[in-house]
């Protein structure tokens, strides 16, 4: 009703200059008016502009004047023409009515206040104060005295009053269409979504988060270094062996011993089961000797090789173990070239901090073929590392048991504006290839990086820990971007 | 990799030229060691015992350099500096010889048998007016420590013992006894120990305790005595207090007992030609005669140059170089190998006693490729295909969009004027679609210009499938193009749609903040142009005020929105649809 009178007003008129006044000619409670004024002026119907007043508003007690009359009226009233005694005057009026009474119609000398009896001074009296208070009460304007004098009996105190000026929005229709959220099959079948009203979006906030499944940020990676692999022609090597033989992970690599890398404090042995059962025994004795003594033009390590360090197992320290199980059995055939790749959990007994887990990724790519060079291992590295968006890369020397050279891999990373090692790279040893049985033209180039630690760059992650393992948060995961690796 | 803790300065100095420290680490990196840290004396000890304090102006900076784990020449400043300068042909390979003693002069070591039981070996030397700084005497012990805590293996393999041979008289003896039977002053104490005693009182000593296991179980305990049973040392534990060297010590005697023979001559070998430099007579070390009971004989230091015959054509055709003779030999004595060429055009390399790292040719040519650099090689690149950028990228974002529970579907590329314009509430300007001139049926009448119609089509044809329904397409359309040589080029567009008893708006507005989280853009306010943000649209094909575009790095990429129901009506859909259509190839 309310709606209809404003939308109705406004067709033929302008504005609504005052809602206090609109409500008030129309008798419809101003609160309405308000209300339906601020939904129209959302859906932009009607343009409305603040209006405030400080008006005044009866008291409790001004309000049961407007009923009853006030109290020096009700007393006056009360005397009879002949008078009547205070005391029968207090019986017939309420104990505040005949103070107050008492008081002002004193003061208005109306009555007096005998000491035996109380009279009427004057026949007749206006009840000013009631008429007053209920122009007051229908937003009347009254002289600022008797404002005075209503606030000093505190019949009447002031309010601010808020109302709206009214006029035609931008969407202005004589009659409202219905609001809605959404459209449905109902409004399709119903036809009446033409005149639906909808409630505007808000996109500043995004929409319904989807649901589904996600895949692990560290596995996304190793999917797309897989896929590079594969373009680059490398067969994948089985690495689902976590439990290997100190005589594959370090001994077929002609890693002495002594090697500080076989100390349990980098390495995990095994309790149970302890050793290993068998080892290719023809093969164990070259190695045996290479250490030892040497041989195919190596001078050897010069120290008595014990049997029982290269049964004891380990949980291998790097997927080298497998290459090297992988390069003896093709020895074991004619040769023909291989290019293998593994990505696969590789341990370390080492304590757990920002940057080192017990267990991580090792990636792993090796060439073997006859007259390699180390321009081969160049060039396959530099083909590698720019598919992963690393184009400038250097080498610099470095020292590994089972290569040689050996080269550590370095990249320009334009966001710490420095080199940053990204890997490891070198020839394997003759000392490791001879004696498994390949050609003495066989070469093996290789590289090896942790899937972790590009992983950590490419989505910069700075913890390990929040990358992998049981205190990643899921969230992490859902939000994690695809892997753009060099795409 | 073990590193080495040298002053700057000194370093320099030992270097003969001072480098900025971009300069010094550069080469660092092509000789292949590392300048790892930078730091002070002082710097150290505020961090080990974890005091800030202000940094003074005075304090000596130290180089922590790393060394390759095989490089025992390297583990000391005077070994570093010698390296660097002969490998910037400062310096001359140094020759080390062994002073001209005759057999009866020479100093003897006798070794009992009962020693092989727990450590069997000995090797000594002795250095003859030797002149040491604090510095240098400070480097002499430092080195025993990396040499210790490498290749000694924790004094395990090998224990050094370093005397000042003015306080002793030979000839030794190098002996096994009970422990109850060995008592001397052990360096920094006064008074006398049992040997048995001596291992419960170290017990509590932090540096000693983890080097008692080695012997502390067996019935006899190892020791040298001097001619006056005055003990050396109780290898490898700690030495006497009587034989302590210091700054003043002219003639050093140095022994080190051993279980592995080969680690302990090169632990000898190392010590003796790093300090051979501060002898009177420089690089000339005076050897020892240790002599066993079956009366084998053995003098060492064992400074025998080790002939190695390393192919010309193996070195070239590993390092993937044709280097000349000349070239290679030139090459290796950067790398302090003397080298020389042979008469069968090959090449004879004198490994010195310095270099055990050198046990294959194939070591020589690492040292030669080092020396010619390696980011000098010229690369040979693999076979290997490259996939494309754009298909690698769709396949990622299509697996995404499935990952969230939307259906792909391939729909036709060709499809007639009506459904591609007017069946979408679109106009034809005649600017976009290819057009086919002699369509069979009016179903092959163009080249879609968007997914929608193929998508609405779908929909269309399963009215019966339970809803809601969630599919999407991944695909190229072709527009008119004038910079093209045919002028039409294809453009790959995503698209999905929702339907179901109500639009979905937000679940394919949701769909969009996934794909653009996907491909890793930021959600950002309107107007910034680093993300992407939406903003309300007006396409004819959707419901006004139902839809939206999508803006990406400040680009129109996609719009999305409550499908218009006259479009609906048109492929006679029963059921309100919300749909989104973005151009993948913006997201490369």
């Amino acid at each position: 009703m309310a709606e209809d009178a404003i939308l109705g007003y406004l067709e033929k008129n302008d504005h609504i200059s005052d809602s206090g006044q609109f409500a008030a000619e129309r008798r419809i409670d101003h609160n309405e008016i308000v209300n339906v004024i601020k939904s129209l002026h959302g859906f932009k119907y009607v343009d409305a502009q603040d209006i405030k007043r400080e008006t005044w508003v009866l008291t409790d007690e001004g309000k049961a004047y407007t009923a009853t009359g006030s109290p020096e009226v009700q007393l006056f009233l009360a005397i009879p023409p002949e008078g009547i005694s205070k005391e029968e005057l207090q019986k017939k009026l309420d104990l505040s009515v005949f103070k107050i009474g008492c008081a002002q119609a004193a003061k208005n000398k109306w009555v007096e206040m005998g000491k035996q009896l109380v009279t009427r001074k004057i026949q007749h009296v206006d009840d000013k104060v009631k008429d007053l208070l209920l122009q007051i009460q229908e937003g009347q304007a009254i002289n600022q005295d008797d404002i005075k004098a209503l606030k000093a009996r505190k019949l009447i105190v002031p309010q601010t009053w808020k109302g709206y000026s009214v006029k035609k929005g931008p969407n202005y229709a004589p009659k409202r269409k219905k609001v809605a959220t959404d459209l449905t099959r109902e409004n399709l079948q119903r036809g009446d979504w033409k005149e639906i009203e909808f409630k505007e979006y808000n996109f500043t906030a995004k929409g319904l988060p989807t649901e589904g499944g996600h895949l692990h940020p560290l596995l996304k990676v190793r999917q797309q270094f897989k896929d590079i692999f594969r373009q680059m022609g490398f067969e994948e090597m089985p690495t689902n062996n976590y439990v290997e033989s100190s005589f594959w992970n370090f001994d077929a690599l002609f890693q002495p011993q002594q090697h500080p890398a076989r100390d349990s404090h980098d390495t995990f042995f095994l309790q149970a089961p302890s050793t290993t059962k068998e080892l290719p025994e023809d093969y164990v004795q070259r190695v045996k000797q290479i250490h030892e003594s040497g041989g195919y033009q190596s001078r050897g390590y010069g120290y008595d090789w014990k049997r029982e360090e290269a049964d004891k197992n380990i949980l291998r320290t790097h997927t080298t173990a497998v290459s090297s199980r992988m390069l003896y059995l093709l020895a074991q055939k004619p040769f023909a070239p291989k290019k293998y790749y593994s990505i696969d959990r590789v341990f370390r007994n080492e304590a757990v901090d920002r940057t080192h887990l017990a267990e991580f990724h090792q990636i792993e790519g090796l060439v073997c073929d006859r007259g390699l060079t180390l321009g081969d291992l160049l060039g396959v590295l530099h083909e590698f590392f720019a598919r992963l968006g690393m184009s400038k890369l250097r080498f610099k020397p470095a020292y590994n048991p089972y290569t040689e050279p050996s080269m550590e891999i370095f990249s320009y990373h334009e966001g710490f504006g420095k080199w940053v090692e990204v890997g490891n790279s070198g020839m394997f040893r003759p000392e490791m290839l001879l004696p498994m049985g390949l050609p003495e033209d066989v070469r093996v180039i290789a590289w090896g990086l942790s899937l972790e630690r590009p992983t950590m760059i490419l989505y910069g992650i700075d913890n390990i820990r929040d990358l992998f393992g049981h205190k990643v948060d899921l969230g992490l995961i859902k939000r994690n971007p695809i892997c753009r690796l060099g795409l | 990799m073990p590193t080495v803790s040298v002053g700057r300065d000194r370093l320099y100095a030992a270097l003969g030229r001072t480098y900025t420290q971009e300069e010094f680490e550069e080469v660092c990196f092509s000789f292949g060691i590392e300048l790892d840290d930078v730091t002070t004396e002082k710097a150290i000890i505020r961090k080990e015992k974890h005091l800030d304090a202000e940094v003074e102006e005075d304090e000596e900076v130290i180089y922590k350099i790393e060394v390759p784990a095989n490089r025992y020449d390297l583990l000391c400043l005077e070994g570093l500096a010698q390296a660097l300068r002969v490998f910037s042909r400062e310096e001359e390979i140094p020759t080390y010889k062994l002073a001209n003693i005759s057999k009866e002069s020479m100093i003897k070591m006798h070794v009992k048998p009962e020693t092989s039981s727990i450590r069997p070996h000995v090797v000594c030397a002795v250095l003859r007016g030797v002149t040491f700084t604090e510095a240098s005497y400070n480097s002499f012990i430092d080195l025993q420590d990396k040499l210790h805590q490498n290749m000694c293996r924790r004094r395990t393999l090998v224990a050094i013992g370093t005397h000042d041979l003015d306080t002793l008289q030979a000839p030794f003896t190098y002996e096994a006894l009970p422990s109850s039977s060995i008592n001397f002053v052990p360096l920094k104490q006064v008074k006398s120990f049992r040997a048995d005693e001596l291992i419960e009182f170290y017990r509590s000593d932090l540096k000693l305790k983890k080097f008692l296991h080695i012997i502390e179980n067996s019935p006899v305990f190892p020791v040298l005595y001097d001619h006056n049973r005055i003990v050396l040392s109780l290898p490898p534990i700690i030495n006497g207090a009587h034989s302590a060297i210091n700054l003043k010590t002219k003639n050093v005697f140095i022994e080190c007992t051993a279980t592995d023979l080969t680690k302990a001559k090169i632990v000898l070998n190392t010590i003796v030609t790093a300090f051979s430099a501060y002898c009177e007579r420089k690089f000339e070390i005076e050897p020892v005669e240790v002599i066993y009971s079956d009366g084998k004989l053995y003098v060492y230091p064992d400074l025998s140059i080790y002939n190695m015959d390393v192919s010309l054509s193996y070195v070239n055709g590993t390092i993937g170089v044709s280097l000349e003779a000349e070239e290679v030999t030139d090459l290796l004595n950067r790398m302090q190998l003397r080298a020389e060429q042979s008469v069968s055009g090959d090449i004879t390399v004198f490994v010195p006693p310095t270099r055990s790292d050198i046990l294959h040719p194939c070591d020589v040519m690492e040292d030669v490729a080092i020396a010619y650099g390696y980011n000098n090689i010229p690369k040979r690149s693999p076979a290997s295909l490259k996939p494309l950028a754009l298909n690698e990228l769709t396949d990622h974002i299509k697996l995404e969009i499935a990952m969230t529970g939307f259906t792909e579907v391939l729909t036709f590329i060709l499809g007639s004027w009506r459904e591609n314009f007017a069946m979408v509430n679109r106009k034809d300007d005649k600017s976009k679609a290819v057009v086919v001139g002699n369509p069979r049926s009016s179903d092959f009448e163009l080249v879609r210009t968007s997914l929608m119609p193929g998508v609405l089509k779908t929909i269309g044809h399963n009215k019966d499938h339970p809803k809601p329904i969630k599919i999407f397409e991944v695909g190229d359309i072709a527009l008119l193009d004038e910079r093209k040589d045919v002028g039409a080029r294809n453009q790959r567009q995503l698209a999905a749609l929702f339907c179901g008893s109500s639009s979905g708006f937000e679940l394919i507005h949701g769909l969009v903040d996934r794909v653009m989280e996907a491909i890793g853009a930021a959600f950002v306010p309107i107007s910034d142009h680093t993300g992407y943000f939406i903003q309300p649209s007006d396409e004819p094909e959707f419901l006004p005020g139902r839809q939206a575009s999508i803006i990406y790095k400040g680009k129109h990429i996609g719009t999305f929105g409550i499908v218009h129901p006259e479009v609906l009506n048109n492929f006679d859909i029963p059921d309100p649809c919300s749909f989104v259509e973005l151009n993948v190839e913006s997201l490369l």
